[in-house]
């Protein structure tokens, strides 16, 4: 008679399904990561263990950092459709005119720190070349105050597109001086915008 | 699926037929797998933690009707404390009013070594001084004082002390601007 043996099971198991759901996560993963678009201004912001995440929209950030030795501004919004109304706000104040295709390369465009009149030579760069366009930041001192408008009428923008208050955070450099900081945060509160997130880094956990 | 023939070329066996030998279909996709779970991980990482942190501040309203008058909040001495931040990192610290301080000024450096562990021995004493009077939910007041010549990086780490030992939780905490003279002479003096 024939001897009867065991059947031996295969050790290896199916991972076909397994490989498609890896993929699938992956390919998720890999579309909705955003690409770390290079800082305009690079700073280095302080750290702190507080770990509330900055929001994602109904935001504006204001990056203070050097720029040949001088304190300079930089202006950020979040939202291509409040990013134009702002826009269109601010070329109606200061009598400058966009085309539709500026505005829509200023919706797609990161943050800026140049006057207003100069930023249409910014616009018609390449997103390459308007890191080393050597932006000057945007005027805020008392004679040309472009600022406080760009900070004034992008709340209005984001108030008629998303109907909410804007947000604003401060990205400041470590080393700047609290003088620096203190002028943008008179000029928000100037505005009676009293509440504000500052930018900060992770610390370990030996601080 | 990938899995056509599982049972490798065995067939029959004491057939006479002769058969070829069907090749496995089936691949190993443990390295596939392996590396997929690898990227996964990977990009969950970078797009969760890429997000910048942020510390909310809120700072009182700036009073600007000429007219109305401002009104002095007297507070307690004995639960005050007192922080100016200088130059290189400076920082003094003292309780109670400059001129009749409480506790005398004294330098103190950021961290837990430092001032963190000033700030829990002070609320611990404003702690039991309000107990005593009989009002133990109140807590201790931290004025911070910046001068000029600190950076943006003081104030940070000041901010941070305050949200590690919790002032909030019981007293309250805030910028203030205006400079006594003592208090310059006590930045300047001695560096």
């Amino acid at each position: 008679m024939a001897k009867i043996k065991m059947k031996k099971k295969s050790t290896s198991t199916d991972m076909t399904a397994m490989c498609d759901v890896a993929f699938l996560l992956l390919t998720f993963f890999i579309l909705t990561a955003t690409a770390k678009t290079p800082e305009v201004l690079p700073v280095d912001t302080p750290q702190s263990t507080v770990q509330t995440k900055l929001p994602a929209d109904n935001l504006s950030m204001l990056t203070i950092g050097k720029v040949d030795g001088k304190t300079a501004v930089f202006f950020d919004l979040k939202g291509k459709d409040v990013r134009k109304k702002a826009l269109e706000f601010m070329a109606e104040k200061y009598n400058v005119t966009f085309t539709d295709k500026e505005a829509e390369e200023f919706g797609l465009m990161e943050s800026f720190g140049v006057p207003i009149q100069n930023l249409k030579e910014i616009l018609s760069m390449k997103a390459a070349d308007r890191n080393k366009a050597g932006q000057p930041g945007i005027p805020k001192d008392s004679l040309d105050n472009q600022l406080k408008d760009w900070v004034l009428y992008s709340r209005k923008a984001n108030i008629e597109v998303n109907d909410k208050e804007l947000n604003f955070a401060i990205k400041g450099d470590a080393k700047e001086q609290y003088p620096a900081i203190k002028q943008i945060m008179d000029l928000l509160q100037d505005q009676k915008v009293n509440s504000f997130n500052l930018v900060t880094g992770l610390r370990g956990k030996n601080f | 699926m990938a899995e056509l023939n599982t049972d490798g070329g065995g067939g029959k066996k004491g057939g006479g037929k002769v058969r070829s030998k069907k090749q496995n279909s089936k691949v190993d996709l443990t390295a596939m797998v392996d590396l997929a779970f690898l990227l996964i991980t990977f990009f969950m990482l970078t797009t969760t933690l890429s997000k910048p942190q942020s510390m909310d501040l809120t700072l009182p309203d700036k009073e600007k009707d000429p007219n109305k008058k401002e009104e002095d909040i007297k507070v307690d001495e004995n639960k005050t404390l007192t922080l100016l931040l200088g130059e290189n990192g400076k920082l003094v610290s003292y309780m109670g009013m400059i001129t009749t301080p409480l506790v005398a000024p004294k330098d103190f450096s950021y961290g837990k070594d430092g001032i963190r562990k000033e700030l829990l021995k002070r609320m611990e004493q404003v702690k039991q001084y309000s107990t005593a009077k009989g009002e133990p939910g109140k807590g201790m007041i931290v004025i911070i004082k910046p001068s000029k010549k600190s950076t943006y990086r003081n104030l940070v780490d000041i901010l941070d002390e305050m949200a590690i030992v919790g002032v909030n939780k019981t007293g309250s905490y805030a910028i203030v601007n205006d400079f006594l003279p003592e208090e310059v002479k006590l930045l300047e003096g001695n560096k």
